[in-house]
């Protein structure tokens, strides 16, 4: 939930134009993998904020805890140990969450009005009172973000912090990092930031370091400074994009279509009524009876 | 005709001729209509859910969350009552070398030229019918089935979920055009309408759209 009401560019399942009076600065969120610790400040800054308690797990021989995110955990530190030719070991730790695309699959998946909002800030919102549970959000989002509640059925994740950022404070993960990892501003700004920190890793000998702001979903509003690169390496999709098969499904030509079909048969038996009649052997007066 | 009924229902109106022959059994024209009735349900709650033009019929259902709730074991019900029904008429619809002629000469049919004569209880028309919504109600029911949560889609691959849900949507519609020839022809064919309600259909009726099935029903041989 959000505090915004006047500054909304999309809402799922609406084909009128949104409430748009008001239009903020595009913001974004840098995550520089390249600076994080592992220590889920992040992790209980979000929980304290939001007011969300996980369930106590067991250990599964990992930092990661809990193993996955939940209705109750909407940011995960993702713990990764991956082979790096040539340079041996690597120890990875990704902060996982929405990513908040500038084309949000979930927003085109959701069939239900209003249920995910995205505002002009980018902010992409759920609005779990209009949630119906069906889980096309799932299907939409090429990170695999969405998580249910089992208890109530509603789709739950990372909200950027709507609520603080409407009365103007940073989201609580970036108020508690305590390495510079997370930085939160201005798009533009986090970009140049971001381009700065690429810039310093490969004089440090980080030849492959990058940004990750995926053009497969028009850019996302978290954006990740990558030091080895590959986005593989870190869970995320080297190519994002939404599928295919959901863009077709719930595109406005399948809906047309779909509505045309219907209409189709409804004209077609209306006009072969006007034309041929009823086939009606009873009432025909050169029966032969029997 | 009150003298084709017994002395205790002459209270039942009726205008069913003594000489009329039975189509459709109780048993049949009540599973017929439960299927019907919750094909009805099914179309439109899918139909809410796949266009935002439609999502206001969700309020009918009382609310769009009980909708998405019940949609799914309306379909599992209607795929248990469908195939219980369609598994006792798998015979009557095997298609002969006489439905070739039949559904050649269909689009004559359709515009007003004599039918062509019937072999069995079913026409050709009616025959492709029956095979296409076996497919259909199968083909929605496993994509139902991977799309349902909470029960099942969490234990299938995103991939499967997103075809699953795109194919639901290809073979909702196309089970719509099914249905409406459905309808249609029941309604256009003066007498069918009568036999899924009542169960009865007139002699003329049977000697003229199904004068092989009216031979094995009467004995005699339709002119």
């Amino acid at each position: 939930m959000a505090l915004e009401s006047l500054d909304v560019r999309r809402r799922s399942a609406t084909e009128t134009t949104s409430p748009s009076a008001r239009s903020s600065v595009e913001v974004a969120k840098l995550i520089d993998v390249s600076r994080c610790i592992g220590c889920k400040a992040c992790q209980a800054a979000c929980m304290e904020w939001n007011d969300l308690r996980d369930r106590v797990g067991e250990t599964r021989g990992t930092y990661q805890n809990p193993p996955d995110l939940s209705d109750q955990s909407w940011t995960l530190m993702r713990f990764r140990e991956v082979e790096l030719p040539g340079k041996g070991l690597a120890w990875i730790i990704v902060k996982d969450g929405c990513l908040h695309c500038a084309d949000p699959g979930c927003l085109r998946a959701c069939p239900a009005p209003g249920a995910v909002v995205q505002f002009s800030n980018g902010v992409v919102d759920f609005h779990e009172e209009n949630c119906i549970g069906c889980g096309y959000c799932q299907a939409g989002c090429p990170f695999n973000i969405p998580r249910f509640g089992a208890r109530d059925g509603k789709a739950y994740k990372c909200t950027l912090c709507s609520d603080r950022l409407a009365v103007g404070l940073e989201p609580a993960c970036i108020k508690t990092c305590p390495t510079q990892c997370l930085s939160f501003g201005a798009k533009a700004d986090m970009l140049r930031l971001a381009a700065g920190r690429v810039r310093e890793l490969q004089g440090r000998g980080f030849e492959e370091a990058r940004v990750y702001d995926p053009p497969g979903v028009s850019g996302t509003h978290v954006v990740y400074v990558l030091p080895h690169g590959d986005p593989a390496l870190y869970g995320l999709p080297r190519e994002a994009g939404i599928s295919p098969l959901v863009t077709l499904w719930r595109s406005t030509f399948a809906r047309g279509l779909g509505v045309v079909t219907m209409v189709s048969v409804l004209v077609a038996g209306f006009f072969h009524w006007m034309k041929v009649g009823p086939v009606d052997p009873d009432r025909r007066a050169d029966r032969k009876e029997e | 005709m009150e003298g084709t009924l017994p002395p205790e229902r002459r209270g039942f109106a009726t205008d069913r001729p003594p000489d009329a022959i039975r189509r459709y059994s109780e048993a049949e024209r009540l599973t017929h209509w439960a299927v019907a009735l919750l094909y009805v349900a099914l179309f439109a709650s899918g139909l809410a859910l796949f266009h935002p033009f439609f999502f206001w019929i969700s309020a009918l259902f009382g609310s769009p969350t009980t909708m998405r709730i019940l949609h799914p074991f309306l379909g599992v019900s209607l795929a248990v009552l469908f195939f219980a029904y369609a598994s006792r008429l798998w015979r009557d619809n095997l298609l002969l070398p006489s439905d070739r002629i039949w559904l050649r000469r269909m689009p004559g049919y359709m515009n007003g030229k004599d039918e062509t004569p019937v072999e069995g209880k079913y026409n050709a028309g009616q025959k492709l019918m029956y095979w296409s919504m076996i497919a259909f109600v199968a083909g929605l029911l496993l994509t139902g089935l991977v799309i349902w949560r909470p029960y099942l889609a969490p234990s299938f691959g995103m991939t499967a979920r997103r075809t699953a849900g795109l194919l639901h949507a290809v073979f909702g519609f196309v089970m719509f055009v099914g249905i409406g020839v459905h309808f249609y022809a029941a309604v256009w064919t003066r007498g069918s309408m009568r036999a899924m309600t009542r169960g009865w259909v007139t002699r003329t009726w049977a000697r003229y759209h199904h004068p092989g099935w009216y031979r094995r029903m009467t004995g005699k041989v339709a002119e």
